[in-house]
C-alpha cells in the first residue's frame, strides 16, 4: 500500500467510527462539543482545549425516537440529530451548540434542548445582516455567550492567546482543505468521491491540528504526483452534505470527478479564514463571519449573487456540469434552486438536480439521473 | 335631525382593509414607489414617511380564501419553486413573476421590506422578489431568541438595522424623517394593538359574545394597517359592539356553545367553510386564536417597540410560545385544543408536538391534531379533518362529564 494509500485509509477509518475518535478523545482526559449545522466558530472550543464535535445527521440513519418531536415533514439531518441526541450516540459529549439559521433548525433547537437536557445546551444566533459594523458587533456578543458558557463547561477561562492560536489552527486547516479539494480535482485517478468525501468529512471528528499533519502529508503526494488526462466526466456538486456512500459509490462507478463543491458540509464550511491581523480575537471571528457569502442559508444583501459564484466556480475548475443535491425538505436549498438553475442555464451549464435524504434506501432513481448525466458530459466533450 | 346611521364595525374594518390596497394604487397611479411588505415588518417607519405599502402574506391568504391558492402555488412550481415551499411564498412570487390574480391584486413593487422574525424563509422570499424586479430589498433581521427576555444585544442590533432602514426609505421617498409624525404613528399603532386585544379579550365570557373565527377575518386589518387611526377607530368599534352583545345576551355565535377551543396555528384560509363546519354542528366556538398576543404589539417607547418587534410566534423560545398559549387558553376557557400542523409552517409546527405534551400536562385538556396547510388546498383532507374534531369533541364531552361527577 502507498503512503498516499495509506492517509486515505485512515481518513476512511476515522470517518467510519466518530465514536471510536469520540472515545479517544475522552481517554485523553479532554471534553467535546457537539456542533451543529451551520457556521459554529469551533476555534472557541479549540481555544477551550475541547474537541469540537460536528455532527451533521447520520446517513443511513433511521428516524424512530424524533418523530415524538417533529412531523414527517422536516429535514433529516435536524431529526437525525435529534435522534442521535435521544438515543445515546451522543453521549459523552459535555455540552452542544446549536444554531436556528433555518426553519427546521429554530424549533430543532428547542427541541434538543428540552428532549436531551443531560447536553448543556449552547444557543447560537447568527445576524443576518453580518456585514455592517452593529452586525459584527451583534456576533461578538453571541460568539461571547458562547465563550462564556464553554468556560463554565470547561472550568477555566479562555485566554486571547489561546484563541488567536486556535484562529491560526484553524486557517491552516481551511487552507489545507481548500487545496486538498483542489488537488483532489486535479487527481480523481488517485482520490475517488469517496475518499475525497472522507478527508473532508474527518475533519469533523478529529483536532484540526492533527488533522492538518496528515491532511499536509497527503496534499504534499498528491502535488507531486504525475498529472493523468482524465477520461471520465468533471462536475461541481452543490447541496447541504453529500456524505451517502452509495450516492458516492454511484458518482465513482460512473467515472464522475467532483472538481469542486458548493456543499455546506464542505467548501462552503471552509471558504473564508479569519483574519489574523485584527487585535481582537472575538471581533476576528465575527469578521470572518460577516465575510461569508454565496450560501444558501445567509442574507445576500446584493441580491442573489450565488448563481453567479457557481457559474465561476464551474468555469475555473473545469467542470462541465454540475449535479445539485437536493436535501429533501430543506427550504433555504428550495428556494434559491429557481435562481441557480437560471443561471446555469443561461451559462449553457448542463445540471441535475437528484433529491436526498439521510434515511434514503433507495437510490435507483439517483443511479439512473447520474448515469444520464454522465453520458450527456460525455457527449459534450 | 335626521339619525345618522351606524355603520356596523365589520364594514368599517372591511373597508379599512381596502383602503390599504387603495391607497397603494393610486400612489402607484400617482407615480410613487410602492412597497411589499413582511407582515411584521415595522410598519411604523413607512407609514412615518407616507410611503404606501402592502402585504405579500395578506394577500396570498386572500388569494388562497377566494380559491385561487392552488393555481398560484402551481405557477410557482413551474417556475421550479418546490411544493415543499411554503404556500404564501408560492402565491406571491407566482402573482411577482406575472401570473394575474382577479381575487386580490395588488401593485407590483418598487421596494420590499422583510424582516424574518416571522420564519427564515421570508429572507429568501425578498431576495427572490427583489431579484425578479430588481429593487431594493430593506433588511430588519430578528435573530430567533433562545430565552424568554429581549436582551439589550438584541434591541442594539435592531436600533442600528432601524436606523440604516430610515435612511434608504427616505431615499426610496423623498421625504426627510419626520419624528413628530412618528410619534403620531407609534400612538395609532399602539391605539390599534390595544384596541385589538380588548377585542380578543371578549373571547373570556361565557358564552362568548362572538365567534372566535371572526378574528381570523379581522386580522387583515391588524397586519395590513395597524399604524392606520382607522384601524384603531374599526376595532375601538367592534369592541363597543361586542360590549353591547354581551349587554344583550348576543353573540356572532350563533350555535349552542357546548364547548370552547384554542385553534391552534394559521387557519386553512382555502378550507375555511370546511374547518367551521363541524365545529358548528357541534357546538364547539373558537375563543382563543394565537394571533391575539401575537399581534399585540403594545410599546412605550423606541426600545420597547425593538423588543416587541422580536417577540413572533415563530421568533420566541418554546416555554415564551407555550406561557402565550396557556395564558389566552385560561384566560378564555377552552376546554380544548385544536392544532393545526401546517404543512406550509415548518417553525411554527415544528414546536407543536412538544407544545401538545405541555398543553395537555398544564392545562388539564384534550388536544388533537390534524394536517393542513394555510394556502395550498392539495394538503388538506376533510376526512381526517372531520374524525379528529369527532375525536375532541368526543373527549371534551368525557372530560366535562367527569367534571360533573367529581363536583356532584
Amino acid at each position: 500500500m502507498s503512503r498516499t494509500e495509506e492517509l486515505l485509509s485512515e481518513f476512511a477509518e476515522i470517518v467510519s467510527s466518530p465514536r471510536k475518535q469520540l472515545n479517544k478523545y475522552l481517554a485523553q482526559g479532554k471534553k467535546a462539543i457537539g456542533c451543529f449545522p451551520y457556521y459554529i466558530p469551533e476555534e472557541i472550543v479549540y481555544a477551550a482545549d475541547m474537541v469540537p464535535f460536528g455532527i451533521w445527521g447520520q446517513t443511513g440513519g433511521t428516524i424512530n425516537a424524533a418523530k415524538e418531536y417533529f412531523a414527517t415533514f422536516y429535514c433529516t439531518i435536524a431529526q437525525l440529530n435529534l435522534e442521535m441526541g435521544l438515543k445515546g450516540t451522543l453521549d459523552g459529549l459535555s455540552g452542544v451548540i446549536a444554531s436556528p439559521m433555518c426553519d427546521t433548525l429554530r424549533p430543532f433547537t428547542q427541541n434538543f434542548r428540552v428532549a436531551c437536557p443531560q447536553f448543556p445546551f449552547i444557543f447560537l444566533a447568527h445576524p443576518q445582516n453580518r456585514k455592517p459594523g452593529y452586525g459584527v458587533d451583534f456576533t461578538v456578543t453571541q460568539y461571547t455567550n458562547v465563550k462564556d458558557k464553554l468556560e463554565e463547561i470547561g472550568g477555566k477561562s479562555i485566554s486571547e492567546e489561546r484563541l488567536k492560536n486556535a484562529i491560526k489552527v484553524y486557517n491552516h486547516s481551511r487552507a489545507s482543505r481548500r487545496k486538498f479539494v483542489e488537488l483532489a480535482g486535479k487527481h480523481p485517478e488517485i482520490v475517488t468521491a469517496s475518499q475525497r468525501n472522507a478527508v473532508l468529512k474527518s475533519a469533523y471528528f478529529i483536532l484540526k491540528s492533527e488533522h492538518t499533519v496528515l491532511l499536509n502529508e497527503l496534499n504534499n503526494l498528491l502535488e507531486k504526483a504525475p498529472v493523468v488526462e482524465w477520461k471520465g466526466s468533471k462536475i461541481v456538486t452543490s447541496g447541504i452534505v453529500l456524505d451517502s456512500p452509495s450516492l458516492l459509490d454511484i458518482i465513482e462507478s460512473n467515472n464522475i470527478a467532483i472538481v469542486a463543491d458548493d456543499v455546506a458540509h464542505e467548501s462552503r464550511a471552509i471558504r473564508i479564514d479569519v483574519p489574523e491581523n485584527e487585535e481582537d480575537p472575538m471581533k476576528a471571528l465575527a469578521l470572518q463571519f460577516a465575510a461569508q457569502d454565496y450560501d444558501t442559508l445567509l442574507y445576500d444583501p446584493e441580491i442573489n449573487k450565488r448563481p453567479g459564484y457557481i457559474v465561476d466556480k464551474v468555469k475555473e475548475s473545469g467542470a462541465q456540469g454540475v449535479v445539485i443535491m437536493m436535501m429533501q425538505f430543506c427550504d433555504p436549498e428550495e428556494m434559491e434552486f429557481p435562481a441557480l438553475k437560471k443561471g446555469l442555464e443561461e451559462a449553457g451549464i448542463p445540471y441535475v438536480r437528484i433529491g436526498i435524504d439521510q434515511q434514503m434506501t433507495n437510490f435507483e432513481q439517483a443511479r439512473t439521473s447520474l448515469q444520464a448525466f454522465s453520458d450527456i458530459l460525455s457527449m459534450q466533450k | 335631525m335626521p339619525e345618522i346611521e351606524k355603520v356596523p364595525a365589520k364594514k368599517k374594518l372591511g373597508a379599512v382593509a381596502d383602503k390599504v390596497y387603495q391607497n397603494a394604487w393610486d400612489a402607484k397611479e400617482r407615480g410613487e414607489k410602492i412597497g411589499w411588505s413582511a407582515s411584521k415588518f415595522p410598519a411604523e417607519i413607512a407609514e412615518t414617511l407616507g410611503l404606501a405599502v402592502c402585504y405579500p402574506e395578506n394577500q396570498a391568504a386572500a388569494i388562497a380564501a377566494k380559491h385561487g391558492g392552488k393555481r398560484m402555488c402551481q405557477h410557482a412550481e413551474d417556475m421550479g419553486y418546490d411544493n415543499d415551499i411554503c404556500g404564501y411564498a408560492r402565491i406571491n412570487l407566482a402573482y411577482a413573476a406575472g401570473f394575474e390574480a382577479e381575487e386580490k391584486p395588488m401593485p407590483q413593487p418598487d421596494f420590499v421590506l422583510c424582516s424574518n422574525n416571522i420564519c427564515n424563509c421570508m429572507t429568501k422570499w425578498y431576495e427572490n422578489l427583489a431579484k425578479m424586479h430588481n429593487i431594493p430589498l430593506i433588511m430588519i433581521d430578528v435573530p430567533y431568541n433562545n430565552t424568554a427576555e429581549v436582551d439589550d444585544d438584541h434591541v442594539t442590533y435592531m436600533r442600528g438595522q432601524f436606523d440604516d432602514a430610515i435612511k434608504q426609505l427616505e431615499k426610496i421617498s423623498g421625504r426627510s424623517w419626520d419624528e413628530k409624525k412618528f410619534e403620531q404613528v407609534c400612538a395609532n399603532s399602539n391605539r390599534t394593538a390595544k384596541a385589538w386585544l380588548k377585542v380578543c379579550s371578549y373571547c373570556q365570557y361565557k358564552p362568548s359574545p362572538f365567534s372566535g373565527f371572526d378574528l381570523f377575518n379581522h386580522m387583515a386589518v391588524v397586519v395590513t394597517a395597524r399604524c392606520k387611526v382607522e384601524a384603531a377607530e374599526g376595532f375601538e368599534a367592534l369592541a363597543e359592539e361586542l360590549e353591547q352583545n354581551l349587554k344583550d345576551g348576543k353573540s356572532t355565535w350563533h350555535y349552542e356553545e357546548t364547548h370552547r377551543i384554542m385553534f391552534e396555528g394559521i387557519p386553512c384560509w382555502p378550507e375555511l367553510q370546511a374547518l367551521f363546519k363541524p365545529l358548528k354542528e357541534k357546538g364547539i366556538n373558537t375563543t382563543a386564536v394565537v394571533y391575539a398576543p401575537a399581534f399585540g404589539f403594545v410599546y412605550n417607547n423606541m426600545d420597547e417597540m425593538m423588543r416587541a418587534y422580536c417577540k413572533a410566534p415563530n421568533s420566541v423560545c418554546l416555554e415564551t410560545g407555550v406561557e402565550w398559549r396557556e395564558g389566552i387558553c385560561r384566560e378564555n376557557k377552552v376546554d380544548g385544543i385544536l392544532v393545526h400542523y401546517n404543512r406550509s409552517c415548518k417553525p411554527w409546527s415544528g414546536y407543536m408536538p412538544e407544545m401538545q405534551r405541555r398543553f395537555r400536562k398544564d392545562l388539564g385538556v384534550p388536544v388533537v391534531g390534524f394536517d393542513g396547510d394555510q394556502a395550498d388546498p392539495r394538503n388538506f383532507a376533510v376526512a381526517q379533518y372531520n374524525t379528529r374534531v369527532e375525536g375532541l369533541f368526543e373527549v371534551m364531552e368525557e372530560y366535562t362529564a367527569r367534571k360533573g361527577e367529581n363536583s356532584k
